[in-house]
């Protein structure tokens, strides 16, 4: 089981800021160990983000997102105390839920 | 008496069993990878991946930002963002021509999310970075140079 995301996500002036930093290898199967074989590419697919049930971001990710992957973004609404959900999938069908609190 | 899985056991054992429920549709290989836009990830030119996002036709406009370094120090992880001011953003992606693949990223905005992400990505050379982005189904583009002095995507 992969290491938990931090997720911050703080309200101001209607709008709610969302940051996440997610866990995560991100090998993207260019790279050769020191014996010259390929390492297998090992990368976050799909990342979906809700607020009380809504999705309010879905992503598509390929290998050439960083290792341990950094997202923002802004979604309209959300009040203090709201949570947001975070969920990822990668292509070895390993995945993880997280969740955190608007404040 | 079930009779369905009297004849299933009957045509076959083995290999022939499991191609049997794979063409059923029971076992399909990949499945996690479904809704994953592999085509458009996989491919290697900037044309062959606009085509296989469905951006037949793009436009220059002065309406979506990139935002990033002049120069990266680190090709493995470097800070990019788009914002667009353009009207009901459904779709943000972000591309480098020349990775491997130029996909890094597409995000998906439903109606209330700002059009404004930030990420990070890697680059194996000094590369132009552009942003993909869908406005009221129409297709918008810009484009930023970000050079790299180390690249992240070698051994």
């Amino acid at each position: 089981m992969a290491n938990p995301m931090k997720i911050r996500a703080a309200h101001k002036d209607g709008v709610t800021e969302v940051k996440v930093l997610v866990s995560h290898e991100m090998e993207t199967g260019q790279r050769k160990d020191s014996a010259g074989a390929v390492v297998p590419a090992w990368f976050i697919t799909e990342l979906t983000a809700k607020h009380n049930d809504k999705v309010v971001l879905t992503s598509e990710f390929g290998p050439s997102v960083s290792k341990n992957p950094y997202l923002a973004f802004k979604f309209k609404g959300g009040a203090k105390g709201d949570k947001v959900v975070v969920s990822w999938k990668d292509n070895k069908g390993d995945s993880r839920t997280d969740e955190a609190a608007i404040a | 008496m079930n009779n369905q899985r009297r004849q299933v056991l009957k045509a076959g054992s083995g290999a022939a069993l499991l191609s049997i429920l794979a063409a059923a549709g029971m076992i399909t290989p990949g499945m996690a990878l479904a809704d994953w836009n592999k085509s458009a990830f996989d491919a290697k030119s900037m044309a062959d991946t606009l085509k296989a996002l469905g951006a037949s036709s793009t436009a220059d406009s002065k309406e979506v930002q990139v935002t990033g370094p002049d120069i990266a120090e680190n090709g493995a992880v470097v800070p990019v963002g788009v914002s667009s001011s353009l009207p009901n953003v459904t779709m943000v992606a972000i591309l480098i021509e020349k990775n491997p693949n130029a996909l890094a990223a597409s995000f998906v905005l439903p109606e209330g999310t700002e059009a404004n992400v930030q990420t990070r990505v890697k680059m194996g050379q000094t590369s132009n970075v552009y942003a993909l982005v869908k406005s009221d189904g129409k297709f918008f583009m810009a484009t930023k140079e970000i050079k790299v002095t180390l690249g992240g995507c070698g051994g």
